[in-house]
């Protein structure tokens, strides 16, 4: 489904990426782990468009995506929820998810909403709310809910851990883990690498702009040098 | 009695322009985060190019529709050509790009026209309507009504357009807005377009009244931008109250103190909001939790 062949970018005259190669299936949930500063970001950002890319190239479903301009990406079936999660602080949860759907205009935005609610019932609570009140946790599930509106093919997941209570994290990978039921292909980015490992299919070590390793989510956690490294065991 | 409502007449005819002037920084404030010196110069072309027109013997209705849509197209040229390349840049920085354009559409004024002071044919006539003692001009009615029409229009295009919700999901995450399909370099140029062709209205209405020249830009973007902090920036509904308010004070101010104090009364609200309240009238107060 996506397809990522020696990828390079840089930010001004310093490169973040040295040549990433990775692919997604389609239905797979694959992660890509590693810490602080490997790139993992940039190469979600690149994906999506709002980072320019310097070399190789981003296939996604068929089609060359480098030329798409990042808001068009979404029509084409790729959504992001950001480093970060950038909601739109000032306007409501309800608002929020609206805008998630701005390409669509159906019946089915209000059965999605619902069915965001469903998935993340404290959003429902806080419909009426600005969304830059909520908690770091609520604004990552809105993130990720809002992505979801997009109706993606494929969710680009960057981070959803990041700086949040264990219980939350496991509340979110939850959820990540049941987009498999709902036809949306994820690529998660981590630094909690169990964690990801636990819930994808493949996993992809990133190190400093580079790949140094890959493959079965399962092999990796058994792997030695993934446990020292990245798991702390 | 009849001097009071004499005042509050003038008062709200001023008020209404720059309630229109307000209305232009509310929407490219709220695309953008950036306050538009160059709004002042869109109503002077409104009505510089109007006048050229009806002057080269064009009907004054056809006159003032070039004049609208040639601000316009300027619009869309400052934000191409100054706003799009400096994307990045600090808001400060977008601010100054801003005064610069000013400047330079004022010089520019100068040129292609002339340095005298002009005005056309009110579109109602001259003759005044008396009001309980006091008088108001025709073209006064004109220029409330525009006001109040390009509000309600505006109010309506944020709040029930998913285009007015694309803009204020522009100016709050422009990240976001992209990922969620949203064509923010559109937005902005809409922004611009829109803003500028407002701001030209508001010169086309009131040259009758308040006449124009290359110089009176200036004014109307400080008194504009008066009325959008008092009402609170970003807000329609703050820019309106805040623009026509402005006019009251600035009418009371020449009524019962001295004409000559005209023009510091939007100073002095300017550096009344700023000191007590900052978030204005209608201002919504951020929530941002990190």
């Amino acid at each position: 489904m996506l397809t990522v062949e020696g990828l390079r970018s840089r930010y001004g005259r310093i490169e973040v990426l040295h040549g990433i190669d990775l692919h997604v299936d389609s239905g797979e949930i694959v992660t890509v782990v590693g810490a602080n500063g490997a790139g993992k970001t940039t190469l979600l950002r690149c994906l999506s468009g709002v980072q320019p890319v310097t070399g190789g190239s981003i296939t996604f479903r068929g089609e060359l995506l480098v030329p798409v301009p990042a808001y068009k990406r979404l029509r084409r079936g790729l959504a992001q929820s950001p480093e970060g999660r950038q909601i739109f602080t000032n306007l409501s949860v309800e608002e929020n998810l609206r805008l998630g759907a701005f390409l669509f205009n159906d019946e089915r935005v209000e059965k999605d909403m619902d069915d965001a609610f469903q998935m993340f019932p404290i959003l429902k609570e806080k419909r009426n709310l600005a969304a830059g009140g909520l908690s770091g946790g609520q604004q990552q599930m809105l993130a990720m809910a809002r992505a979801l509106m997009g109706r993606p093919s494929c969710l680009l997941l960057d981070e959803p851990s990041m700086g949040l209570a264990p219980i939350i994290v496991s509340q979110i990978f939850d959820v990540v883990k049941g987009l498999k039921a709902l036809n949306v292909t994820v690529l998660l980015v981590e630094q909690n690498a169990f964690g990801a490992l636990k819930i994808a299919d493949r996993g992809y070590v990133m190190e400093t702009g580079h790949i140094t390793m890959n493959g079965a989510a399962e092999e990796l956690i058994a792997d030695p040098r993934i446990r020292e490294a990245y798991l702390g065991i | 009695m009849s001097e009071l409502l004499q005042f509050l007449f003038s008062g709200i005819t001023v008020g209404a322009v720059y309630a229109l002037v307000a209305l232009g920084f509310t929407i490219i404030y709220n695309a953008s985060d950036v306050v538009n010196f160059a709004q002042g110069e869109f109503v002077m072309l409104g009505g510089m190019i109007t006048w050229f027109a009806h002057a080269q013997g064009l009907p004054l209705p056809l006159a003032a529709l070039i004049a609208i849509a040639a601000t316009a197209a300027l619009g869309v040229a400052m934000n191409k050509l100054m706003i799009e390349p400096a994307r990045g840049a600090p808001v400060v920085s977008l601010i100054i790009i801003t005064i610069g354009a000013s400047i330079f559409i004022q010089g520019a004024a100068q040129l292609v026209f002339d340095k005298q002071i002009h005005s056309f044919p009110a579109f109602s006539g001259d003759d005044p309507i008396r009001i309980g003692g006091a008088t108001i001009l025709p073209q006064s009615l004109w220029v409330i009504g525009g006001a109040l029409v390009v509000f309600l229009a505006l109010w309506l295009f944020f709040t029930r357009t998913l285009l007015g919700r694309a803009v204020l999901a522009t100016s709050n995450n422009r990240l976001a807005a992209q990922l969620v399909g949203i064509n923010t370099n559109f937005v902005m140029t809409l922004s611009f377009a829109l803003s500028a062709a407002i701001g030209a209205l508001a010169g086309v209405l009131a040259t009758p009244i308040t006449l124009t020249a290359y110089s009176v830009g200036i004014g109307f973007a400080l008194k504009g931008f008066a009325g959008a902090m008092l009402g609170g920036m970003g807000n329609p509904k703050g820019a309106l109250v805040g623009g026509f308010l402005i006019g009251l004070f600035e009418a009371m101010t020449a009524g019962y103190l001295s004409s000559q104090y005209k023009d510091a009364a939007a100073f002095i609200v300017i550096l009344a909001v700023l000191f007590f309240m900052p978030q204005g009238l209608f201002g919504r107060k951020s929530t941002d939790r990190v």
